[in-house]
């Protein structure tokens, strides 16, 4: 690699400058003057001087630019001008020019503020300016309405008159002898001779931003790269809807010009006159309130200037503040429980088409010829070939692979195929977190989907049933640095918002973790063998906790051997709650939890221990203590065996499993029967009028609370029944307690009954008059007739309450619709208003332009991300980790 | 335990040195409270220390990204709906979403304006001696008070038969009312008590009033105050611990401080405009975090106050409470290319060309407009190679 290292210089953009075209400008950037309405000739040919002049830019590829030289890939495009008949007002200005009008006098054109004064406020303003934009703004505001209230000009001593504007665009002055509408011609005038310092002081920059430049006297027409022109599958043309409004334009400037130079009656030219305004409103901005949209023939409103830039599609959010990339690729995803969290899986396809560019090395060289040598349809291969020089062999073209392998030195760049050890980017929208978006290490695997380990799932908020995510290859060495560093998923263990893990056992790898540390399992040797070669543990097996007349393991001697051999640990298991509540080492029910340097002496492992989400946990301690790659790596080996385990065991759901017995059945419905009973009674005393009111409330509203009241007992009565006779050790009850999947109300539901449906918190109303559905008696306000459903999932709802299920649910979905939204906006604007913000060296908080937020950030400096829970250092679980083993 | 208390500063000395005097103090508090050997105390030292060395945050850190994301996040989480105030069936405050939107929005008003007057020593313990005090606080209206009232066209008199009981409870007497009304100047001379019963009061209307104007009267007159708190509509008593409390439906700060019997310095409203107006930003500020932590907190989100706090700072760096949003923070950006990337584009690329405006890309969303890296982060470290150099010292 000798010879010249290319140093590209990095070119920065300091600032960008905003300003208006002075007509003399527009002229100059101006490569045609446009004189004519017509766009094509007879011939079908681009006419001279029309809107598609061919110096405008090139139209068709393969032509090269009349004005520049280049091809259509490289021709920027160049712009025309039209010399108006007459000045225009710019819509977009009209405020602008409004307040100008206000502010200064109508015949010498100072700012009405007596001079002394203004050299006042002009130091005043010199100095606030570079510290204190927002002060100076406000200063420029005060002056400019200070001024607007003189009615005399203080310099010339004029009597200044009322200027009223009638939207859009017109003015009008209120003079002595009744209002005379000011033209654009008028106004231009006096906004030429306005001075300016005057401009300084109104808060404008007159060398970039002259008044009188907001009565438009040019036009410049754009290039024709803006406002492209479709060739439809029938041979017509297809203008856009730019070229039709600039048509329109010439077309009335024209008529304009030959009426004033015929001489027609002022009327006509000032109809004229007006109605060319309209076409150069419509141009820029086609829903400007009070003027009716420009349409085009079909009736559908013109998307002219301003609407390409507005909006969530519009230039600034669509094109420029979000961008289409390359290096992409999306498809459905799958779980695969077999790779690291760590990896992703992609299909073999997708590996094929996303490339890296490699840099060839006299250590790499021979790896990249085999790449060479398989082409771009082998796997393990490659696209393209860049020679030093930047020339780009595209290897599909290529038939003799080997003479380009053979022929690589160091220098050339290679892209090739994505392989198994690349890092890129995976995605799942919304992306609502920094979460959404990690690095993943690649393994090329078989099949269409991409794979992604379960424990991950919870961060992307990721499910199987279609979902689909995201993946992007970083093509830079600094960016796949980035990327390994900082955004592998491992780094994102522990999450910035609450100091906790994000990722960790979600479902099956609760429940296995929970089968295989309880107190009845004990596993042969060939089990034994089997988990820890699944998890990828090597070393010695303990003695074994039985002998005779078999040996056997515990699985918490087994789950020992791959925890950290230093590690204690204390604390409460998801289970320890109701009666198998354990505050201490005196357990009955194993719900607590005690490891002993590295050895899980008792308590049952399940969500609190292990769980996704949960702070302060095994898992949190673990990943916290023994660094983020330990932490990835004790996931990938633990939850591989908790796996194993549940596919020996066996972990299923039946319908037996939420049947209740004939002798629950009984009793549930003793006990509902008895609430309907209390509601009529309920409803007894409210007709008599003897229901006691809830102070506060109308007794309507009274008699509704208690019935609810009543009927929310029935349900929990039913569902503590249900569970009763339900073996605890059924699968489902196994789920609900370790929380696996499922609480106590599901089963509930699934076994005893639905209970009392609501809409917006109330029983279900609405419906017909007095009733929710023709099967009842008007004015019933019974369980039944309300939404009360008695039947459970298993028993089966009758077509009734299925109605009212089915408008309970609805109103979730509702829910979640109008909510989505509604978060979605708050955290864009959040975003927006806090995304400038960062930590600087001396940890304050500031903004870009360096003003200080926070002294030091969050009152203590601490990384809420790098916390325990919040927490800068949590000495008790110092202590633990210390002295724990002996405690 | 063999250590002795001196040795044991003496071991913590180069704790002492580096961490916060919070946590040295719990360490200290904690350490001295269990047996350890000098090897497992040196080891907590060693271990707190390097804890808390590591949990520093790191210069670069986009701290406000971070900070949005944890509060916008779980937002998708939370309900909709308003909910029962804390034991009170009465009141429904906001919670949620809703209550989160309208607190970073800030809203002049909440949607549910509520108080808890928590009242002094003389007050607090008698259920009726708070009674007292909430009668003071709650308005009371004219038409709260009375059981009737009739227009006679014939004499031109407005009837009002004032509700005995009613007056009693909220402790008004005929008086009251008379003075009341004495205070509307188209009947204040008009004002009289039937000689009989002294519970019906005779307002004369003036002769030039027709009969609509005479019915805009009445209405004028029936919402008269009598008594109490402009904005606070309702004044419920509760039970908190040993002392009682008044929690209110509508807030007004400002007049409630004022009121005899109140507890100054634990007067709660949940109005942020209010706080600002009468206690200053600082207290607005505190306001801010506590009520977003308080939603986030009842929904059963866990996010870490210094998120909160962040925002809270932002919403008030410029000395009054901004909102976050178009009229707020995001509104007055320097940037003109981050003003038109949030909402209403156009108008703020004519405005800045109208003042000739220079945009100095100093933020992210303008150098992610442009195509450059952002200003945070990594590329925060402004370090530079020179290969120039580096070749020719390689060379020596």
């Amino acid at each position: 690699m000798r010879g010249e290292v290319a140093v590209s210089e990095e070119k920065v953009v300091k600032g960008i400058k905003f300003g208006l075209l002075s007509p003399e400008l527009i002229r100059k950037i101006s490569v045609t003057a446009i004189v004519t309405a017509d766009v094509y000739d007879e011939d079908g040919l681009p006419s001279e001087g029309g809107i598609m002049d061919p110096r405008l830019g090139v139209i068709e590829p393969g032509q090269k630019c009349v004005t520049c030289g280049n091809s259509i890939v490289a021709c920027p495009g160049h712009f025309g001008h039209l010399e108006l008949a007459r000045p225009v007002i710019h819509v977009g200005f009209v405020k602008h020019i409004y307040d100008i009008l206000r502010a200064t006098c109508r015949h010498c054109g100072r700012l009405k503020i007596p001079e002394e004064e203004l050299n006042r406020y002009f130091d005043l303003l010199k100095r606030l300016e570079g510290r204190w934009p927002l002060l100076a703004r406000g200063l420029t505001d005060y002056v400019r309405r200070k001024a607007m209230k003189a009615m005399e000009c203080p310099h010339c001593k004029s009597r200044q008159f009322k200027i009223k504007l009638e939207k859009p665009t017109s003015f009008l002055e209120e003079g002595p002898g009744g209002s005379r509408k000011l033209w654009p011609t008028d106004i231009r005038a006096r906004l030429e001779r306005v001075d300016n310092r005057d401009l300084k002081l109104m808060g404008h920059d007159p060398e970039f931003a002259r008044p009188e430049w907001m009565v438009i006297t040019v036009l410049p027409v754009p290039p024709i790269s803006v406002r492209p022109s479709i060739l439809l599958e029938t041979g017509i043309r297809s203008e856009d809807d730019l070229t039709h409004k600039l048509v329109d334009i010439i077309r009335t400037n024209d008529r304009l010009r030959e009426s004033i130079n015929a001489g027609a009656p002022e009327v006509i030219i000032e109809d004229l006159w007006d109605l060319f305004q309209y076409h150069i409103t419509t141009y820029f901005d086609n829903e400007v309130p009070g003027v009716p949209p420009a349409k085009h023939r079909s009736g559908r409103a013109l998307r002219t200037l301003a609407q390409r830039l507005r909006g969530k599609e519009g230039r600034f959010r669509g094109n420029l503040s979000g961008k289409r990339v390359d290096f992409s690729a999306r498809t459905v995803i799958s779980p695969d429980p077999n790779l690291s969290i760590n990896e992703v899986g992609v299909p073999e396809e997708v590996a094929k088409t996303l490339t890296i560019p490699e840099r060839v090395t006299p250590w790499n060289i021979d790896e990249l010829r085999t790449h060479v040598l398989n082409g771009p349809y082998r796997h393990p291969g490659a696209n393209y070939v860049i020679d030093p020089s930047g020339r780009r062999i595209d290897l599909r073209y290529i038939k003799d692979l080997k003479a380009i392998a053979e022929n690589l030195k160091p220098g050339y760049i290679i892209e090739r195929h994505l392989k198994d050890g690349d890092v890129v980017l995976f995605n799942r929208q919304p992306s609502l977190h920094r979460m959404s978006i990690m690095a993943h290490i690649v393994r090329i695997l078989p099949g269409r989907t991409f794979r992604l380990h379960l424990a991950v799932c919870p961060p992307y908020n990721a499910d199987f049933d279609g979902d689909e995510m995201n993946l992007h290859v970083p093509q830079s060495d600094e960016a796949r640095a980035e990327a390994r560093v900082l955004l592998l998923v491992q780094e994102h263990i522990l999450s910035p918002r609450y100091g906790g893990p994000t990722i960790g056992g979600i479902q099956d790898y609760i429940s296995g973790a929970y089968l295989l540390s309880s107190k009845a399992t004990l596993l042969t040797k060939e089990q034994v063998s089997e988990l820890l070669a699944g998890s990828g543990y090597e070393g010695p097996i303990p003695e074994p906790v039985v002998l005779s007349p078999k040996v056997l393991w515990s699985g918490k001697q087994i789950i020992s051997l791959i925890l950290p051999p230093d590690f204690n640990f204390r604390g409460k298991a998801n289970m320890s709650a109701g009666p198998l509540r354990c505050d201490d080492y005196e357990c009955f029910w194993d719900s607590y939890v005690v490891v002993k340097r590295g050895k899980l002496l008792m308590g049952v492992l399940d969500k609190k221990t292990l769980g996704s989400q949960q702070p302060e946990s095994m898992l949190h301690w673990i990943t916290k203590e023994y660094g983020n790659s330990f932490g990835r790596k004790f996931m990938d080996n633990a939850f591989k065996m908790f796996l194993r385990f549940v596919e020996m065991r066996g972990f299923t759901m039946a319908l037996d499993d939420v049947k209740p017995p004939a002798k629950a059945v009984e009793e549930i419905n003793a006990v509902v029967e008895d609430s309907k009973k209390k509601v009529a009674e309920l409803i007894e005393q409210y007709n008599e009028g003897k229901l006691e009111p809830i102070p506060g409330r109308t007794m309507d509203e009274s008699l509704e609370i208690r019935i609810m009241e009543v009927l929310a007992d029935a349900r929990d009565n039913a569902g503590e029944i249900a569970t009763k006779y339900l073996d605890p050790f059924n699968n489902v009850f196994i789920m609900a307690r370790t929380g696996a999947r499922g609480n106590v109300l599901n089963m509930t539901q699934m076994a005893a009954l639905l209970g009392q449906q609501s809409v917006r918190g109330e029983r279900i109303r609405r419906g017909y008059d007095g009733r929710t559905l023709p099967h009842f008696k008007p004015g019933d306000v019974g369980p039944e007739a309300r939404g009360f459903v008695r039947n459970s999932f298993v028993g089966g709802l009758s077509p009734i309450e299925l109605f009212f299920h089915a408008a309970g649910g609805r109103e979730g979905l509702v829910d979640t619709a109008v909510r989505t939204s509604q978060s979605g906006y708050m955290q864009r604007r959040l975003v927006n208003a806090l995304q400038d913000l960062r930590v600087d060296y001396d940890l304050t908080v500031r903004t870009p332009s360096n003003s200080v937020v926070q002294l030091i950030y969050g009152d203590d400096g601490v990384d809420p991300g790098k916390s325990s829970y919040g927490n800068a250092v949590n000495i008790d679980r110092i202590i633990e980790r210390v002295v724990g083993w002996k405690l | 335990m063999n250590i002795s208390d001196e040795e044991l500063l003496k071991l913590l000395e180069p704790a002492k040195q580096i961490l916060p005097p919070k946590i040295f103090n719990e360490l200290y508090e904690k350490v001295r409270g269990i047996p350890l050997t000098r090897d497992e105390l040196s080891e907590v030292v060693n271990l707190a220390v390097n804890e808390y060395l590591n949990t520093l945050i790191e210069p670069g850190e986009p701290i406000g990204t971070v900070a949005a994301q944890s509060v916008g996040e779980p937002g998708t989480q939370m309900t909709l709906r308003t909910f029962h105030y804390a034991g009170v069936r009465e009141l429904n405050v906001t919670l949620g979403l809703p209550r989160l939107i309208e607190l970073v929005d800030a809203r002049k008003l909440p949607d549910t304006p509520i108080m808890v007057i928590y009242l002094d020593e003389g007050h607090r313990y008698d259920r009726e001696k708070a009674l007292e005090v909430a009668r003071r606080i709650e308005i009371t209206r004219l038409e709260n008070v009375i059981t009737r009232v009739d227009i006679d066209l014939i004499t031109s008199t407005i009837i009002i038969d004032l509700d005995l009981e009613m007056m009693k409870d909220k402790g008004i007497t005929t008086n009251t009312v008379v003075k009341a009304l004495g205070k509307i100047k188209a009947v204040s001379q008009g004002v009289r008590v039937d000689e009989d019963d002294e519970n019906r009061i005779y307002v004369e209307v003036p002769s030039n009033y027709d009969f609509l104007k005479t019915q805009k009267l009445r209405d004028r007159i029936l919402k008269i105050k009598l008594k109490g708190i402009k904005g606070i509509n309702r004044v419920i008593v509760q039970r908190r611990g040993n002392e009682y409390v008044l929690i209110t439906d509508g807030t007004n700060l400002e007049a409630v401080l004022k009121v005899e019997g109140v507890d100054v310095r634990r007067v709660f409203t949940n109005s942020i405009y209010e706080i600002e107006n009468v206690l200053g930003v600082e207290a607005a500020r505190q306001a801010l975090i506590n009520e977003i932590h308080n939603v986030l907190e009842e929904q059963g989100l866990d996010v870490d106050i210094r998120h909160v706090m962040l925002i809270a700072d932002m919403m008030t760096l410029t000395g009054s409470v901004k909102q976050i949003g178009r009229h707020g923070i995001a509104g007055e950006k320097t940037s003109v290319l981050a003003r038109a990337s949030f909402e209403v584009t156009v108008k703020h690329l004519f405005e800045a060309s109208a003042r000739g405006e220079v945009d100095e890309l100093k933020g992210v969303a303008e150098n992610v407009i442009i195509g450059q890296l952002i200003p945070v982060g990594t590329n925060l470290v402004r370090l530079a190679m020179n290969p120039t150099l580096a070749r020719s010292r390689g060379d020596r």
